[in-house]
């Protein structure tokens, strides 16, 4: 199996690579799970931890698995990587801050 | 070769013979496609996000979800995408048989995870917690079948890959950028799955 290592370099995957982002993963999944099965922590700060770790997994994941890079090669894939991650914060943002403000409105909570 | 074009180790796999290629127009259109892939699911991550308290005197997250089924569901996952990597590496290495090794490896943990899920899915059903038991279940159903289904999708890709790559010849150069399109696909639903078990099981038990 080894002879993956000569054909190109670790940006662009190899065992150890993958090895990395996976222990990464672990690490990160696992830490959500006991954040939330160890009932340590406030409600609140339990959802900030999470979304925080799973941003990080997120990361972990497009780098060590999906081989994005900032290199001038790769520009168009962040770029539109960038622009999709945008339109998903708008659309959900956006809908959590006008769903909440009819709610208020219309006092249907 | 680091200065080329790639979203994938197997983008390379055309290097040899000292031939200088790019990365090829799919894998980039793929990519495109994806990322249309995610704001689809941000849009039902939105719904589920303004229902998750809707539950209409039904059960919540907490009286349904079992995060040990979960956790298992998510290990399933992870590991499956360490198996496509490995799959990935052995292509670039033009070693077809490790490669079929590895996507049936895959193909089956992949499998397994429908197969969990769909478990789950009956489960409630059978107890009356439908998606048309509360807006909450119906939002709960659709994001989390959406991801079940594209992972269905992409096992049946799986498998015909595997059919197609089966035979005496090479891997050729086609068939290297079907397995790049397949390797973004499988992962990003990965990616999806870190969003599902953070906001949606793990922030529903809460």
């Amino acid at each position: 199996m080894a002879q993956a290592h000569t054909d190109h370099d670790g940006s662009h995957g190899s065992y150890s690579a993958y090895l990395i982002g996976f222990v990464l993963a672990v690490i990160l999944t696992v830490a959500s799970f006991a954040a939330v099965m160890a009932h340590v922590l406030p409600p609140s700060m339990t959802i900030a931890v999470l979304t925080f770790l799973a941003i990080v997994q997120i990361v972990v994941h497009l780098v060590f698995f999906l081989h994005l890079n900032t290199s001038r090669e790769q520009s168009w894939n962040l770029m539109c990587f960038i622009f999709a991650a945008a339109t998903v914060i708008v659309i959900i943002g956006g809908t959590l801050f006008i769903m909440h403000d009819t709610a208020i409105n219309m006092m249907s909570r | 070769m680091a200065h080329e074009a790639t979203m994938s180790p197997l983008a390379h796999a055309d290097d040899h013979g000292g031939e200088h290629h790019h990365e090829t127009p799919n894998v980039f259109g793929f990519w495109l496609y994806l990322m249309t892939d995610c704001v689809l699911f941000g849009s039902i991550f939105a719904v589920f996000a303004v229902l998750r308290n809707q539950y209409a005197g039904g059960p919540s997250g907490k009286e349904l979800f079992d995060l040990t089924n979960v956790g298992i569901e998510t290990a399933i996952l992870l590991f499956s995408s360490i198996t496509y990597g490995f799959a990935s590496l052995n292509a670039l290495a033009k070693n077809k048989t490790m490669v079929l090794v590895w996507l049936a490896v895959t193909f089956v943990l992949g499998a397994s995870f429908v197969g969990l899920e769909v478990n789950e899915f009956s489960s409630m059903i059978a107890e009356g917690n439908g998606p048309d038991r509360s807006a909450f279940l119906s939002a709960f159903f659709t994001l989390v079948g959406t991801h079940g289904l594209h992972v269905t999708c992409g096992l049946i890709w799986m498998a015909v890959l595997m059919v197609q790559m089966m035979g005496p010849q090479d891997l050729s150069e086609r068939m290297m950028n079907k397995l790049s399109c397949l390797s973004l696909f499988w992962h990003f639903l990965d990616i999806v799955w870190i969003c599902v078990f953070s906001f949606v099981y793990l922030a529903g038990v809460m």
